[in-house]
């Protein structure tokens, strides 16, 4: 079985989660950019973020056999403190790189007008860039968060099948569903969307159009939610054509659309080759 | 006629690309060699278009179908070091693109340093040399420890780097000049005996390639021009 994860945040995770989801089947996945738990007080601490998310953790991917993509953006929880909107001025020259596969994590969080400016703004930078959008829907207060969502969404002119609407569950589905964007489910260990519910809505809705990530980050989560998502779709009487259209081929059809995607499996290097061998200090996590 | 090594790069590179890519590397070089040397202060605005060209090169630099099996990442480096060749950025240029570049550009800006005419600033060239040095990406790594690095680097820093490539598994056979800088160096190979006596001790393999270099620190120290 082999899993792209559309939407994970490896930089919370350990090797030992990298190690296992390459077990597990994962040989690709996008690392979308979000909050990391702390506030940040200065768009300087975005642009490490930014470069780490460019640079290092793709480095730290290819080292257990995945291939590392990532979109870029200020996310919705930050664009409230003034002290981090000044990201939105820099990130044209991010998102000219050719790792960045959308623009993204966009969208609503508590539905404030700070957060309607950041989301036309970028949804405006993904229409310049002619990349696609990655967009959550908020928590709290979901439905109607996901009605205004898909109002900025028809102003912006970026086309639906250009947009992943992300964390939907039950409430959520047929409104996105009619929108024409891409579905995104987030498989949560006891939040969000669980496996049986995933395969419920499998059954209903089909294998089009739809992703599925772990979302894993520094909370509760589980990077191999994926893979527990195909199993439980065998299980339930899919195809292995069925699970490789939605572990597989939706996530490359989705960010493909950049035209910037690789999700061929990294060679690993002569360096990396040494590393392994050595038992060294990549793979041991430092010096 | 002789080639020059950058002549040979470029003629290399362009057998290898598909012709689109082909193409596309002529329009971005003919426009860094128009780009001003120092960008005045006008050109802050937007970002020059040779430096769009460089920051997006991967994904315009596509094998030629039937060429040798052809590493993509190798010639995207090569393309963006002839950019920046043409270019010619200064020192601040230079800076800003290392700071503000993915890994895949970083390394290219590295690659280049010994080719830029005029060469750049050392001490500004050497900040990058030392930030690469500093990270933990082997690639990055292996691409400071270029000939720039031979020629420039001193000698505590240089020696650091050699024992940073045996502690993450760089090989060694990628540090350029490696015979010539490591010959007669006394302090490389205490430094490089303390480390293989630090793995005995854990019970861990010496690395191979540790009693290479030690096996050349042995030889005498000739005069180095
Ligand atoms: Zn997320």
């Amino acid at each position: 079985m082999r899993i792209f994860d559309p939407h994970i945040h490896m930089t919370s995770r350990t090797t030992d989660d990298y190690s296992a989801m390459y077990e597990a089947g994962v040989r690709a996945l996008v690392e979308p950019s979000f909050w990391l738990g702390q506030p940040r007080t200065s768009p300087a601490s975005f642009f490490d973020y930014f470069d780490s998310l460019l640079g290092w953790e793709p480095f730290r991917a290819a080292q257990h056999g995945i291939a590392h993509h990532c979109t870029l953006a200020l996310n919705p929880k930050e664009a409230n403190d003034p002290r981090c909107t000044p990201v939105l001025d820099a990130l044209p020259r991010y998102l000219l790189k050719d790792n960045v596969v959308a623009v993204g994590e966009v969208g609503y969080d508590s539905m404030t007008p700070a957060e309607d400016t950041a989301l036309a703004a970028q949804l405006q930078l993904a229409l310049d860039h002619d990349l696609p959008a990655l967009v959550h829907t908020p928590h709290r207060d979901k439905a109607a968060g996901l009605t205004r969502t898909l109002d900025v969404l028809r102003s912006s002119g970026l086309p639906p099948e250009r947009v992943v609407l992300d964390h939907l569950n039950e409430t959520t589905l047929g409104a996105a569903t009619d929108s024409g964007c891409w579905l995104g489910f987030s498989i949560y260990p006891d939040t969000k969307m669980d496996t049986d519910r995933m395969i419920r809505i499998l059954r209903v809705h089909g294998t089009e159009r739809v992703l599925v990530n772990s979302a894993a980050d520094w909370g509760r989560s589980d990077p191999l939610k994926t893979r527990h998502v195909g199993d439980a779709m065998l299980a339930a009487g899919f195809t292995d054509d069925d699970v490789d259209q939605v572990l597989w081929r939706n996530p490359v059809a989705f960010y493909g659309q950049s035209g910037r995607l690789r999700p061929g499996i990294p060679a690993p290097t002569a360096a990396d080759a040494a590393a392994t061998h050595e038992g060294n200090s990549i793979l041991r996590g430092g010096e | 006629m002789m080639l020059t090594p950058l002549a040979s790069l470029r003629t290399g590179l362009e057998v290898q690309l598909d012709a689109r890519s082909r193409d596309w590397l002529h329009r971005a070089l003919a426009e860094a060699a128009d780009a001003p040397r120092a960008p005045g202060p006008g050109a802050a605005a937007g970002l020059p278009p040779w430096e769009r060209h460089f920051a997006t090169a991967g994904r315009h630099c596509a094998p030629a179908p039937g060429a040798a099996p052809a590493d993509a990442a190798a010639l995207t480096d090569t393309a963006r070091v002839l950019l920046l060749h043409a270019a010619g950025p200064d020192a601040e240029a230079l800076t800003r693109l290392y700071g503000h570049g993915s890994a895949a550009e970083r390394r290219a800006v590295l690659l280049a340093l010994p080719h830029l005419d005029p060469p750049p600033e050392t001490s500004a060239a050497l900040a990058l040399v030392e930030d690469a040095l500093r990270s933990n990406d082997t690639e990055l790594i292996t691409a400071a420890l270029g000939s720039y690095a031979a020629a420039h680097l001193d000698a505590h820093q240089w020696r650091h780097g050699v024992l940073k490539c045996l502690f993450t598994g760089v090989p060694l056979s990628s540090v350029a000049e490696l015979e010539g800088r490591a010959r007669g160096d006394g302090e490389l190979a205490r430094m490089l005996s303390d480390y293989a006596r630090e793995r005995t001790a854990a019970g861990r393999e010496v690395p191979a390639d540790l009693h290479h270099a030690l096996k050349l620190t042995e030889d005498p120290r000739t005069e180095r021009p």
